[in-house]
C-alpha cells in the first residue's frame, strides 16, 4: 500500500505529529510505501531546525530528520502556510528578503499542489489532525 | 495527469477563530488546477462558512466569504451541507449564500451548488470518495 500523510497541527501543542510519526515508521516497518508526508496548518511548525525541546522529552523534528534520511522520506513543507508562520528555505529567505532561514535538514518547502498530487498517487491519504 | 480521484474537502470549522476554512479554501482553489473530481462538505460549525452577510471589519480579519461564490469558475460545483448541522444552529438554506454554477452543457444555465443532505446521505457522499482532506 502506498500512503500519502498530513500533518496539520503543530508540534507538542499538538499530538498529531507524534502520531503522524508513529504510523509512518510502523508503515515502513511492515513493508508499505509511504510517498509522502505534507505538513499543513500548524504542522509546517514541525520542520523548523531552531526548536529546542527539553532533552528528557522526543525531539520532534529530529526524528522525523532521521526517518527522512533512512527511508528516503519526501517530507514537504507548505509554503503558504509556511510563509504566515516565519519558517523559510534559504532561497526564499534571500527572495523575500529575509536575514535568516530556519528549514531542518530532511525537509522541503514546496506549493499545495504537491498534496493534490500526493492524493492522486497514493492508494491511501491519511489526515493527522484535530 | 490523466487520473481522476475524487476528492472531497470537508469543512468542520467555523470561518473565523481559526485559520482552518480559510486555508481549507487555498487549498481547494490551488486543487482546481488538478482537474479532479471536486467536492466540498460542510458540517458541524462549518456550516457558518456558508453564511451570508458576513462582515469581519470590526475582527479586523479578512472576509473570504466572497470566495465560495466563485468556486464555479473553478469548476467546484457540488457543496454538500448537513442538514442536522444547520438545524442545531438554527439555521436554514436562507441564511446561506446564494451559491451557483454555469453548465456550459445546459446552455450555461445558473444551477444552485448547494446541495443539503441529511446526516446519513453525507456518509454516503464520505464512502463515494477517493481522497478525503478535512479541516
Amino acid at each position: 500500500m502506498k500512503f500519502g500523510i498530513v500533518v496539520s497541527e503543530g508540534p507538542y501543542t499538538h499530538q498529531a505529529s507524534d502520531s503522524a510519526y508513529n504510523f509512518v515508521k510502523a508503515a515502513l516497518a511492515t513493508g508499505h510505501e509511504v510517498s509522502r508526508v505534507f505538513f499543513y496548518h500548524d504542522g509546517v511548525n514541525v520542520g523548523t531546525r531552531l526548536s529546542i525541546p527539553p532533552q528528557d522529552d522526543r525531539q520532534i523534528q529530529a526524528q522525523w530528520t532521521a526517518l527522512a534520511k533512512e527511508h528516503g522520506l519526501d517530507l514537504v513543507i507548505c509554503i503558504a502556510a509556511a510563509q504566515r508562520r516565519g519558517l523559510l528555505d534559504k532561497n526564499e529567505a534571500d527572495r523575500q528578503g529575509k536575514d535568516a532561514n530556519n528549514i531542518a535538514d530532511g525537509f522541503r518547502i514546496s506549493g499545495l499542489g504537491q498534496l493534490i498530487e500526493m492524493g492522486i498517487q497514493a492508494d491511501r491519504t491519511i489526515t493527522f489532525g484535530d | 495527469m490523466s487520473i481522476v480521484k475524487k476528492f472531497l474537502y470537508v469543512n468542520r470549522k467555523a470561518p473565523y477563530g481559526t485559520i482552518y476554512a480559510q486555508e481549507a479554501l487555498e487549498v481547494v482553489l490551488i486543487g482546481a488546477a488538478f482537474d479532479q473530481d471536486v467536492s466540498m462538505a460542510f458540517l458541524d460549525d462549518g456550516v457558518f462558512q456558508l453564511t451570508k452577510g458576513q462582515d469581519t471589519k470590526e475582527a479586523g480579519l479578512k472576509n473570504f466569504s466572497p470566495t465560495f461564490r466563485a468556486l464555479g469558475d473553478y469548476e467546484v460545483t457540488k457543496l454538500y451541507v448537513e442538514q442536522e448541522s444547520l438545524d442545531e444552529r438554527g439555521l436554514t438554506l436562507d441564511d446561506l449564500q446564494d451559491i451557483q454554477w454555469e453548465d456550459e452543457d445546459d446552455d450555461y444555465a445558473e444551477k444552485p451548488s448547494i446541495i443539503v443532505v441529511s446526516r446519513a446521505g453525507m456518509a454516503d457522499v464520505m464512502a463515494d470518495q477517493d481522497v478525503i482532506l478535512s479541516f
